[in-house]
C-alpha cells in the first residue's frame, strides 16, 4: 500500500486531531450509529489515517455514511475526535477537481416530499465545493 | 581569602564527550582564591576522592570545588571527602555541569563555556562560605500510621514486631479498609477474610499498637522525630471499653432503612450498627445522622437492652494530642463515581453495577448471602458483560475519569469472570476489553486459565453504549478483531470503574507538607530508589496512596516503608540540616512576612530589648527561627522587605556572587 506523508500531515492539520492519542479501544465505533452502513468504521478512520493508508478511505462511500453526530467525539476517552478525521477526509475528497458526492441533477431522484429544505441546504454544503 | 581546589569530573563521556575537561581544569586555574585544579575520569571514585584528598593536604585547602553531575547525586559524596581531608563539609560546592549542561548540549565549544562560568560561579561562591555545624534533635520513638487498611495494618505490625509503639487511626468505625471488602482475592483465590481478619486481630492484640478507630488526623506541627498530632476521636456514643460487641441494640434498633456503607448501599444497616461480623474494634457506633434519640430525643431503646450500659447518648468528639517520631500514610482509595458515565447506564439501572459491588454481591457476607442475583429483580443472570477501564486511561475526559491505568482492574475482572463461570456453568460471560495488563507472579496464567479453561469470552474492544430496555440490558460494542459491532442483551453489566486516591489525602498532603501529583497520589521521594519516602522527612508512604497497586505489592510496600520507620526510630538523635534560616534582628523590622510565608511554622517573634545610640533602651519585636522546625526552603529570605532573613550556605552575598560570575 502506497502511504501518503503529505496528505497525512494535510489531513491532520484540518481536523486538529492527534491520530496518535489513539489507545484502539474502538469506542467510537462501539458508539456508532451509523456503523452498519460503513466499509470502514470510526476507529478504521483514525488508524488508517495515522499509517498515511489515505486513498481507499477517499474513495469510499463511508465518507457520506457518517452522520456527523459526534457520538465518538464525545465518548473517545483519549480526546482524538474521529468524526473530525471522516470530516477532513471527505473535505479532502470533495476539495479535488470533479469529485463532488452528488451533482445538483442528482438530487430530484433522491428527494422525498417530506424532505426538510434546511436539509439540501446541508448536504449541498457536505458533499460539493 | 580561601585556597581553593578546583576538581573537573568527566563522569567518562558524559560530560567529557560534550564538554572540553582540560579547558575547563585550564580556566579556572587562574579565578580568584583557585591555588589547584585538575580533572579526573570518575571523581566520585575510590581513586578521584583520594586525589581530593591528597590535593587538600598538599595545597592546604580551605575550599573545594566539584565540576560534576548535580548535587543531589554526589553532593554527600564529596562532602564525606571532605570531613575525610579535614575540612567541614559545608566548604564543599558542586558547579553542575553533567545535567545542567553536558547532557543538554550537543555543541563541545558552547558547552565548555558553560561549564567554564558554572565553575566560576561555584568558585565565587566557595569563596564566602564559612564552615556549618548541624545541630542535633531527639527522636521520639513512637509511630503514626494514618489508614488502617491492609496496608496500615502491615506497617504497624512490622513496627510494632520491631519493638516501638504504634498507633493506627482509622477514620471509618473499623479496621479493615478495602480489603475486608473483597470476596476472593487474585490469583489464588483465597477469601479475603480468611487472610485479612487474623491480621485486623493480631493489631487489636498486640500491646505496642493502639488502634484509634472513628477517628482523624486534625493537625500536624513539628518536623521529624518529633511530630506534634492532633487526633479527633469521634463520638460513637457508645463506650468503647464497656460495649462487648453483642449486638443486641443492633436488633432492636427501631430505624433499620439506613444504606449500609460496607455493602455499597446494597442493603440496609441500622442506625447502631457493627459494620460487620470480624470489625476490629468490635464495637458498636451510633449514626447521629439517623438515630433518632441523638435527632429528637426520642427512643433510647438500644441503652435499655444494652446489659453492659456501654450506650452513651452524651459522648463528645475526643482530641487525643500526642507526639510521633515517624508518620506513615497508609489513605488508600476508592473507586471513581460512575455517575457521569451515562453512556453506561450507571445511574439508570440498578443491574449496571461496578466491580466493587460485585465483589459484595458474590461474597458469603454480602447482601444476598453470596447468590449472584440481579440487584433490580432477584433473578438469576444468564448472560454477563464486563467492561474494562471505564474512566482508566481516560485522558479526554478529566471531570470524569483518570488518565492513568488503574492497574488492578485486569486481574479482578478475570477473577469475577472466572469465578462466575466456576460457579454457574450456564452463563455466558463477555470481557471488553482495550489491552489486558497481567503481568506479575502467576498473573498471566491466571487470566489464560479465564479463557481456556472457564470459556470467558474475551472481546478486544469497548462498549459504546448501554440501553436498559425491558429487563435486559441492550449492550452495543466494538469488536475489533472481528471488526463488527456487536449487540448483546445482558442481564448484568459490571464496570470496572476507575480507582482515585481517597479524597481525604490533600488535606493530610497539607498538613504534613507531603508533596503529591496532579492525580493527589503522595509523591516518592525517589521514583526508584526511594519509593516508600515522601520528600517530607520522617513522613513515609505505604499502599495506594503512593499510586494503584495490588494486595502482594501493598503488603510489600507496607513492610518497606516499616523497615524504614524503624530505621528511624532507632536512632537516639538526629542530625539536622544546618542551611537554615537566620534573622539579623539589627535590620527586622518585625514585619511578619516571613512568618505569613513559612510552610514549616519555623518563625516566631521576640519582644527584646535594644540600645540606642543615644544610650536610652528600646523594645522591639524581632524574628527568631527555630532550627530544628526550619527546612531551609529559603520562602522568608525572599519575603523579608528589609533583608534581614538569610539562609546559611545560601547567604544572599553568596547568591550574588554567583550571579555576578555568571555575568561578568
Amino acid at each position: 500500500m502506497k502511504h501518503n506523508n503529505d496528505l497525512r500531515e494535510e489531513i491532520l492539520r484540518m481536523s486538529g486531531v492527534d491520530t496518535a492519542k489513539c489507545m484502539k479501544c474502538g469506542k467510537c465505533s462501539a458508539t456508532c450509529p451509523a456503523y452498519d452502513e460503513m466499509e470502514y468504521h470510526p476507529h478504521q478512520f483514525v488508524g488508517m489515517v495515522e499509517i498515511g493508508e489515505i486513498e481507499p478511505l477517499l474513495s469510499s462511500e463511508s465518507l457520506y455514511k457518517c452522520l456527523s453526530c459526534f457520538a465518538c467525539v464525545d465518548r473517545c476517552p483519549r480526546g482524538v475526535a474521529p468524526a473530525k478525521v471522516v470530516e477532513a477526509v471527505r473535505l479532502t475528497a470533495i476539495r479535488r477537481q470533479g469529485a463532488n458526492h452528488m451533482t445538483a441533477n442528482d438530487v430530484p431522484l433522491i428527494l422525498e416530499t417530506d424532505t426538510p429544505p434546511q436539509l439540501l441546504v446541508s448536504a449541498f454544503r457536505k458533499y460539493t465545493k | 581569602m580561601q585556597r581553593v581546589g578546583v576538581f573537573v569530573c568527566w563522569c567518562g563521556s558524559n560530560i567529557a564527550g560534550t564538554v572540553d575537561v582540560q579547558a575547563v581544569s585550564e580556566a579556572l586555574k587562574n579565578e580568584p582564591g583557585v591555588v589547584f585544579s585538575a580533572n579526573y575520569q570518575y571523581m566520585c571514585s575510590q581513586a578521584g576522592q583520594e586525589m581530593i584528598k591528597t590535593a587538600v593536604k598538599e595545597h592546604h585547602l580551605t575550599g573545594i570545588v566539584v565540576c560534576s553531575c548535580s548535587p543531589r547525586m554526589h553532593e554527600a559524596t564529596f562532602r564525606k571527602t571532605a570531613v575525610a581531608a579535614g575540612l567541614n563539609p559545608y566548604m564543599v560546592e558542586i558547579a553542575n555541569i553533567r545535567e545542567q549542561c553536558s547532557w543538554v548540549h550537543k555543541d563541545v565549544t558552547a558547552g565548555t563555556e558553560k561549564a567554564i562560568i558554572l565553575g566560576k560561579a561555584a568558585i565565587a561562591k566557595v569563596n564566602l562560605n564559612t564552615p556549618l555545624t548541624p545541630g542535633e534533635s531527639p527522636v521520639t520513638k513512637r509511630a503514626l500510621v494514618i489508614g488502617g487498611g491492609i496496608a496500615g495494618i502491615q506497617t504497624a505490625l512490622d513496627i510494632a514486631d520491631a519493638g516501638f509503639p504504634v498507633d493506627v487511626v482509622e477514620k471509618q468505625p473499623t479496621i479493615g479498609g478495602k480489603m475486608a471488602q473483597l470476596d476472593k482475592t487474585f490469583p489464588t483465590l483465597d477469601c479475603a477474610a480468611c487472610i485479612l481478619t487474623p491480621k485486623m486481630v493480631d493489631v487489636a492484640q498486640n500491646d505496642k499498637i493502639r488502634i484509634f478507630s472513628y477517628s482523624e488526623v486534625t493537625d500536624v506541627r513539628g518536623f521529624v522525630g518529633n511530630f506534634d498530632v492532633t487526633i479527633k476521636k469521634k463520638a460513637r456514643f457508645v463506650k468503647e471499653d464497656v460495649c462487648t460487641g453483642c449486638g443486641a441494640c443492633v436488633e432492636k434498633c427501631p430505624m433499620k432503612k439506613i444504606p449500609n456503607e460496607f455493602n455499597l448501599g446494597m442493603d440496609n444497616r441500622h442506625a447502631i450498627y457493627i459494620p460487620f461480623a470480624q470489625a476490629v474494634p468490635k464495637v458498636a457506633t451510633i449514626d447521629p445522622d439517623a438515630c433518632n434519640m441523638l435527632k429528637n430525643g426520642k427512643c433510647g431503646i438500644c441503652s435499655k437492652v444494652c446489659a453492659a450500659g456501654a450506650i452513651d447518648y452524651k459522648q463528645k468528639d475526643e482530641i487525643i494530642e500526642e507526639t510521633y517520631g515517624a508518620i506513615v500514610v497508609a489513605t488508600g482509595f476508592n473507586p471513581i463515581s460512575m455517575e457521569k458515565f451515562d453512556e453506561y447506564a450507571y445511574s439508570q439501572s440498578k443491574d449496571v453495577i461496578t466491580s466493587l459491588e460485585f465483589e459484595r454481591l458474590t461474597n458469603a457476607a454480602g447482601p444476598t448471602a453470596g447468590m449472584l442475583v440481579r440487584p433490580s429483580d432477584g433473578k438469576h443472570p444468564h448472560t454477563l458483560v464486563f467492561v474494562q477501564c471505564v474512566g482508566s486511561r481516560c485522558e479526554s475526559c478529566a471531570e470524569k475519569g483518570k488518565e492513568y491505568c488503574s492497574k488492578i482492574c485486569c486481574m479482578y475482572t478475570a477473577k469475577h469472570a472466572m469465578l462466575t463461570r466456576d460457579k454457574y456453568p450456564d452463563t455466558e460471560v463477555y470481557v471488553f476489553y482495550v489491552d489486558v495488563r497481567t503481568p506479575g507472579k502467576n498473573f498471566d496464567e491466571f487470566y489464560r486459565r479465564a479463557v481456556e479453561e472457564y470459556g470467558v469470552k474475551y472481546v478486544k474492544g469497548m462498549v459504546g453504549k448501554i440501553v436498559p430496555e425491558g429487563d435486559k440490558l441492550k449492550v452495543q460494542a466494538s469488536d475489533l478483531i472481528a471488526n463488527k459491532q456487536l449487540h448483546l442483551d445482558a442481564d448484568l453489566v459490571v464496570l470496572a470503574a476507575a480507582i482515585e486516591p481517597d479524597h481525604s489525602a490533600r488535606p493530610l498532603a497539607t498538613m504534613l507538607t507531603a508533596s503529591m501529583d496532579t492525580n493527589d497520589f503522595f509523591t516518592e521521594a525517589h521514583p526508584k530508589l526511594r519509593p516508600v519516602e515522601s520528600p517530607t522527612a520522617g513522613v513515609f508512604l505505604s499502599g495506594t496512596c503512593q499510586g494503584p497497586k495490588d494486595i502482594p505489592e501493598t503488603v510489600s510496600q507496607a513492610g518497606a516503608a516499616a523497615s524504614k520507620v524503624i530505621g528511624l526510630l532507632v536512632k537516639d538523635k538526629l542530625t539536622g540540616n544546618p542551611c537554615v534560616a537566620i534573622a539579623n534582628e539589627l535590620t527586622c523590622n518585625g514585619c511578619s512576612s516571613c512568618e505569613r510565608v513559612c510552610p514549616y511554622g519555623a518563625i516566631s517573634y521576640l519582644d527584646k530589648e535594644f540600645r540606642m545610640p543615644d544610650r536610652t533602651t528600646k523594645i522591639r519585636r524581632v524574628a527568631s527561627v527555630n532550627p530544628a522546625v526550619c527546612q531551609g526552603c529559603g520562602a522568608c529570605t525572599v519575603a523579608c522587605p528589609s533583608g534581614a532573613m538569610d539562609l546559611n550556605g545560601f547567604m544572599n552575598n553568596q547568591i550574588m556572587a554567583e550571579v555576578d560570575a555568571i555575568c561578568k
